[in-house]
């Protein structure tokens, strides 16, 4: 029973928290490592093109809640998000046109075009908070948990509770379903194949025939579809607040990094690597060796809460030292 | 001849400082940054009763007040010292109402104000901190010392037979202090403290810091952060994986943004805040609304408060010079005397010019103790009902 106990605390307040965080990171990690691989910039306005496509999302879910329609225990919001991606994918495609189609065609250096990003990032910062303000929203409807705590504990009869949120359980099966399909798209269709050409030669693919600026659009595309996702997600999960995915660029660019920049493997590894290093090293393990027998005097923390950004970047150093490629050989420009 | 110009103007300059002068203070706040939403108010606070001063035309011979505004950014101690190193020197104040953060407040008091003399009296730094410093006599605040807060808390848990807590706390000058001050009162008093997590406030994920609280357990969970901030979002947490179900809440968590976002999630949670209530506040927020603004917004009063006591204290000494109105401040602030209000500093001017003590009672009943800092009144809440019910003043 005690043993019991243990596991369902370790899944309760380590395991199911850091999967979906890792999920939501592993998203926001895919785009920015398309973007990479494929256009070979790091794209800094990722984080607030996910702030822009939540901030649609929030709105459509407005509208059509107060047209009574609802998905039942699942979170309206989930139905904005079509249409939310359309309309960011838009945005996003009018940005190409206006700003990075002119880096392209004079072969600017990877750096420049990444500081343009800087310059779009401050625009669409600017864009987001002008559509829907600076103040944390909540937009999460529907039923709030799978499992809560006190039903648990009825079910089971033991002394720790699991929760489950609704929302957990849905990024953690739409990241599922979205990394399937990303990958199911890159191997076996045709335009897929096209994009992964490109990103491996430019001129070659040019030469066999392969349109440049349709890999470009659908790699705008589906990056805006990932982030437009991610951010809902995690929107859902916690709360909407435009500075904090701003925030969020820092943990999704190591996560990128930490699995290899332009390997999209390796992004879904490094999202997850970086949420469980960032709540598994910080836990502190008292109740759970107790479970198991022992009495220990302190907290068994290994490192106070206050580290756990530390965890990631020495992580982060420690790969970039080690394997500058990242765990699933990146590319570097 | 020439000598005698001279010799004519310079008396002309010696007699016109005896009489009435332009007395000016200095407002450092922070007007851009994490709390620029209670900065205007603030100001606004403070220029009320330097208006109320100069209208009454009764502050050492008819002088005229007025404000230099400086933005001290509340989060960027280097900023904050440029600032006040600015009114002191450029501007050449008499006196300086502010600063707002502790953090920077302890800096630009530091390496500006008592090297120069000068006097600052903050409506809001509440640091444990600032009440040790050695400021020579030339800092006050009207706001109470998160250290007193700190016994409060204690009392109001250790009345409800509560023994044993988890503490969280936003990574700054006022979560850490008002944190530690708590812990060393709890712990003297019996209790004991499981563990003290500091949380980082907008940041992505709160799971790390709730699995640590939760893992080291205890009765309740005293959040000593921002509503807006990472408090909630621990809140949030917690409840969700069923760590805690009572919290305690210090002034940075008590607003009615706390109800409307967990509302009857809260039914076992309490707290405290620093609040005056009486005719004072009462008098103050009238006059507020007549000068069109919110004297209810968090630190008005406060400001209000500090700007009044600069001038009361300059009145009292007969001299606008901080070097020599500073030792006048807790006397006009405390008994004995006669009580003065908020909207009554004219009668209090008059008092003082006859040679008669006051106490200045003000907007947030105010009373020095220490080296100059409020006493400070704070009020019980629960929120039993999905409400904010105050249930008695401590």
């Amino acid at each position: 029973m005690d043993l019991l106990n243990a596991l369902v605390a370790i899944l309760n307040f380590v395991v199911i928290p850091a999967s979906a965080y890792g999920a939501q990171l592993a998203l926001g990690a895919l785009g920015v490592t398309l973007i990479y691989g494929i256009l070979r910039f790091s794209n800094f306005a990722h984080g607030d093109t996910m702030a822009f496509g939540t901030a649609v999302t929030i709105l459509l879910t407005w509208g059509l809640q107060a047209g009574g329609i609802s998905l039942g225990p699942l979170p309206t919001g989930l139905l904005a998000l079509p249409v939310a991606i359309a309309l960011t994918s838009v945005l996003v495609l009018v940005t190409d046109r206006l700003v990075y189609r002119h880096y392209r065609r004079v072969k600017a250096s990877p750096i420049v075009i990444v500081m343009a990003s800087v310059g779009v990032m401050f625009v669409m910062n600017g864009l987001t908070r002008l559509v829907i303000g600076v103040d944390e929203i909540q937009f999460a409807d529907g039923a709030r948990f799978v499992v809560s705590v006190p039903q648990f504990k009825a079910m089971t009869g033991l002394d720790e509770g699991l929760a489950l949120r609704t929302t957990q359980a849905i990024t953690l099966v739409l990241t599922a379903a979205a990394v399937w399909a990303l990958f199911a798209f890159l191997n076996r269709t045709r335009a897929g194949k096209a994009m992964r050409a490109y990103a491996d030669n430019e001129d070659l693919a040019l030469l066999s025939g392969i349109d440049p600026e349709r890999v470009v659009r659908l790699t705008w595309i589906i990056a805006t579809a990932l982030a437009v996702a991610a951010g809902t997600l995690y929107g859902l999960d916690k709360s909407f607040k435009a500075f904090n995915y701003f925030q969020i660029l820092l943990p999704i660019f190591a996560a990128a990094i930490v699995g290899g920049l332009g390997s999209p493997l390796g992004a879904v590894a490094g999202g997850f690597v970086i949420a469980f290093s960032e709540v598994a090293l910080t836990y502190p393990w008292k109740k759970i060796a107790q479970y198991l027998g022992f009495e220990p005097a302190g907290l068994l923390q290994l490192l106070s809460t206050e580290y756990k950004f530390a965890v990631s970047f020495v992580i982060l150093i420690v790969v970039l030292l080690v394997k500058p490629t990242g765990l699933f050989r990146g590319k570097s420009y | 001849m020439k000598k005698l110009l001279l010799a004519t103007a310079a008396a002309a300059l010696t007699a016109g400082a005896a009489g009435a002068e332009d007395i000016k203070i200095g407002l450092s706040l922070g007007f851009t940054g994490p709390l620029e939403s209670m900065s205007p108010n603030m100001a606004k606070g403070a220029e009320l009763a330097m208006k109320e001063v100069s209208d009454s035309g009764k502050l050492l011979d008819r002088s005229t007040v007025t404000s230099v505004q400086a933005d001290n950014t509340c989060a960027d101690a280097a900023a904050s010292v440029a600032a006040v190193e600015r009114l002191v020197t450029a501007e050449k104040v008499n006196g300086i109402m502010g600063g707002m953060c502790s953090g920077e407040t302890i800096a630009s008091l530091e390496k500006v104000a008592v090297p120069n003399g000068m006097v600052m009296i903050s409506p809001s730094a509440t640091s444990p901190a600032l009440t040790d410093i050695d400021d020579k006599g030339f800092f006050f605040r009207t706001s109470p010392s998160d250290a007193r807060q700190g016994e409060v808390m204690t009392d109001v848990i250790m009345d409800r037979g509560i023994k044993s807590v988890a503490v969280t706390y936003t990574n700054n000058d006022y979560g850490k202090g008002l944190a530690e001050a708590f812990k060393s009162s709890f712990e003297g008093k019996g209790g004991t403290v499981t563990i003290m997590a500091a949380h980082d406030d907008g940041k992505a994920d709160y799971s790390a810091e709730v699995g640590a609280l939760a893992a080291a357990g205890g009765e309740a969970l005293v959040v000593a952060g921002y509503v807006d901030q990472g408090g909630s979002g621990i809140v949030r947490g917690s409840m969700d994986a069923g760590a805690f179900d009572t919290f305690v809440f210090p002034d940075g968590m008590i607003s009615d943004a706390l109800v409307t976002r967990f509302g009857t999630e809260l039914e076992n949670s309490f707290g405290q805040n620093p609040s005056s209530e009486g005719p004072g506040r009462d008098a103050f927020i009238k006059v507020a609304e007549t000068a069109g603004f919110d004297g209810t917004s968090a630190f008005a009063a406060e400001s209000y408060d500090a700007a009044a006591l600069m001038m009361l204290a300059m009145q009292a000494a007969k001299s606008s010079d901080p070097k020599v109105y500073k030792d006048k401040v807790l006397d006009v602030a405390n008994a004995p005397g006669e009580k003065i209000a908020a909207g009554e500093l004219a009668k209090g001017l008059e008092l003082l010019a006859a040679g008669t003590d006051i106490d200045y009672d003000g907007a947030t009943a105010v009373e020095l103790v220490g080296p100059g800092e409020s006493a400070g009144v704070y009020r019980e809440v629960d929120f039993k009902g999905g409400k904010l019910n105050v249930i008695g003043t401590r």
